[in-house]
């Protein structure tokens, strides 16, 4: 018999009997020490996906937020040397002709000032109650298609074309709603329903507005016009939070703008591509020589990526140490199990059953309480964690938390927790089958 | 058959050392029934250990067949122990998890053999030592005296060249302890070569010879007429 061969052979026995004893010292053995070693498996398992998937997915709750109603699947901006997307009008016109698009959304973004309060006010030696913020100009119809703005009204109701001297305004520049109180001085006087004035930045025509622009304090030169607010924003998108929302007929009545370009067009494609493709098919039609074309990931604030690198990084130390601390209690679950059967382990040795079959054993049990353990592990997480966590999203201050879970590297994770889970179950039953055959018979 | 010249097993722990055997020569020949007996600590368990290779001596030879089983290696050892020895212990030492048949197949599994030849084997060991129908009964679900005969089946059932027992019926009550030894009396007169340990004289009226030990060494050899 060759060498090979013989080796094959021995293989072969030692898969035979390990197989023969490994299965039923699980199917007869205690089924609550069966369930316990399965649920400290399961466990396992979810806390090296689960906390490092919510790492992740406060971060992906915050893209997930900023793709949905910021920058859409195809964000347009201008050129780093331009004010506006140059040739915007040509830009629309395309995307209206495109199958591809599902929805977009033209916006201008404009510099501004807010003020409330001064109806009431009396003392002209105190400052006024007014805030410098980003104002979107919109189509509200338009943008509610594309992004849904009314979804984040708290107070009051949309804008309307239909409607003119309307404004939203953003929850973070109000006192009742601002938790950044310390950085700036929040706007108290502002209810739906009561006027503001707003000041949009850029050259006044009227001597005597600009003259009463200055007794009010607002060094800014702009256009100022009274608004009555319609509603409150508040999104966990900063961004949104953060400013003001007024109609483009509006802003063209104010600012007597008749410029057609806009700052930023936000595009939704139908979902038939990836943001990739769906960037490349607008590049074909030159859109990068007007605008800055980014996908909803290119387009995530500096400060987002950071944040999701980090907690990328964090969720993958958590898993290291999580696959350490797991192995770990396989390796003590495995070695209570093999020590407690230590005299039988001694008296299969002693008739003559070899020590790899025996080590097959207890590596089939592994197997088996991995594969077992992962499996209800998946099924909880899959079936119960990830749906709850849609349904009920994780309150966290900049975005609503989900938890991620993306198949193929919780799958990776799982094939190597079985992987680890074999090798720390192998460790101690060959540690405890290397013993001397009669102290394990004889127990000493 | 077995030749053991010089056997010496000392156990130290520390500085504390204890020597059991000091300079045991025996021989055991083919087809013999052998009790080895002393008192308590005489060391009769511990020869029994080194010759069956269960063991490893101090200083000494032993030799079965031929083969110095002392430069075995100890996968040889395992093999060896499978393949030409077979065990009884004092506690029966089932697997508790394995029923009567498969404690009694295992042996034949890891020599390669078919499970279903195995199992058959088996039941054929099981039915002629009178326990027909108990195949698949657990040790729990057995008596001590029915998990002393499984034992004495698994023992049994590769066809070993030598048969060792040690103390087979300590834990049994008296017609348990009749049963098992009647047992040993039909392998012995089959040509079953045994080596059994027991402290109970009444047991050894089968055997050919009872060795008799004290304070480590072969204190006389009683040779008897088995009836």
């Amino acid at each position: 018999m060759s060498f090979f061969k013989k080796q094959l052979d021995t293989l072969s026995k030692f898969w035979s009997v390990g197989y023969f004893l490994g299965l039923r010292q699980i199917v007869r053995g205690s089924i609550w020490i069966n369930l316990l070693i399965i649920s400290i498996m399961t466990l396992t398992f979810l806390s090296l996906v689960v906390i490092p998937g919510i790492l992740v997915g406060l971060t992906e709750g915050s893209f997930e937020q900023n793709r949905e109603y910021l920058t859409g699947d195809l964000y347009l901006t201008t050129l780093p040397d331009e004010e506006t997307i140059v040739n915007s009008q040509d830009i629309v016109r395309v995307l209206d002709s495109l199958p591809e698009v599902e929805n977009y959304s033209v916006r201008y973004k404009i510099g501004s000032t807010v003020e409330a309060g001064y109806i009431n006010r009396d003392d002209f030696t105190e400052e006024a109650e007014s805030l410098s913020v980003s104002a979107f100009v919109i189509d509200p119809e338009q943008e509610e298609a594309t992004t849904g703005l009314s979804e984040f009204l708290i107070e009051g109701e949309m804008l309307s074309s239909d409607r003119s001297g309307e404004v939203l305004i953003g929850s973070t520049l109000l006192q009742k709603y601002s938790n950044f109180s310390d950085l700036f001085e929040p706007l108290v006087n502002v209810e739906v329903g009561r006027p503001v004035k707003i000041t949009l930045q850029g050259e006044v025509e009227d001597d005597f507005q600009r003259e009463q622009q200055l007794l009010d304090g607002n060094n800014d030169p702009g256009q100022t016009s009274e608004f009555i607010v319609a509603g409150i924003i508040d999104s966990k998108v900063g961004e949104l939070s953060s400013s003001i929302f007024i109609t483009e007929q509006d802003y063209r009545r104010i600012a007597q703008q008749r410029s057609l370009q806009a700052q930023e067009i936000v595009v939704k494609h139908n979902g038939r591509f990836t943001d990739e493709q769906f960037k490349d098919i607008a590049l074909s039609y030159g859109f990068g020589r007007y605008a800055k074309v980014q996908t909803a990931t290119e387009a995530i604030p500096k400060f987002l990526a950071d944040v999701q690198q980090t907690f990328g990084f964090l969720g993958n130390i958590i898993g290291f140490v999580g696959i350490i601390v797991s192995s770990i209690t396989v390796f003590i679950v495995i070695y209570i199990n093999a020590l407690t059967r230590r005299k039988f382990i001694g008296i299969l040795k002693g008739i003559g059953i070899s020590e790899g079959a025996i080590e097959f054993a207890y590596s089939i049990q592994s197997l088996f309480y991995a594969v077992f353990g992962i499996g209800l592990g998946l099924v909880i997480l899959y079936g119960l964690l990830v749906p709850f966590f849609v349904q009920n999203p994780i309150d966290f201050p900049f975005s609503d938390g989900i938890l991620v879970a993306e198949l193929i590297p919780t799958l990776t994770r799982a094939l190597i927790l079985v992987v680890i889970t074999m090798i720390a179950g192998f460790l101690p039953a060959r540690i405890i089958v290397r013993q001397n055959t009669l102290d394990s018979i004889l127990q000493r | 058959m077995i030749t053991v010249k010089n056997l010496t097993k000392t156990y130290t722990n520390g500085e504390i050392v204890t020597p059991v055997l000091k300079g045991i020569d025996m021989d055991i020949k083919h087809g013999e029934f052998i009790a080895i007996m002393g008192k308590s600590g005489a060391g009769k368990s511990t020869l029994l250990y080194q010759i069956s290779l269960l063991d490893k001596p101090t200083e000494g030879t032993i030799n079965v067949n031929g083969i110095d089983i002392l430069n075995l290696s100890e996968t040889e050892r395992t093999q060896f122990r499978l393949k030409r020895l077979g065990y009884i212990f004092q506690d029966y030492a089932l697997v508790p998890e394995l029923t009567a048949e498969e404690n009694v197949a295992i042996p034949l599994l890891m020599q390669g053999i078919d499970s279903n030849k195995a199992k058959g084997k088996a039941r054929h060991i099981i039915d002629s030592i009178d326990m027909v129908g108990k195949y698949t009964n657990r040790p729990n679900q057995l008596s001590g005296g029915q998990q002393q005969r499984i034992s004495i089946a698994r023992a049994i059932v590769q066809e070993p060249e030598i048969l060792f027992a040690d103390e087979p019926t300590a834990n049994l009550d008296s017609a348990s302890s009749e049963q098992v030894i009647e047992l040993m009396r039909d392998l012995h007169k089959k040509g079953q070569t045994i080596v059994m340990v027991t402290h109970e004289p009444e047991y050894t009226k089968y055997c050919d010879r009872i060795i008799y030990l004290e304070d480590g060494k072969i204190v006389s050899h009683d040779y008897k007429i088995s009836t």
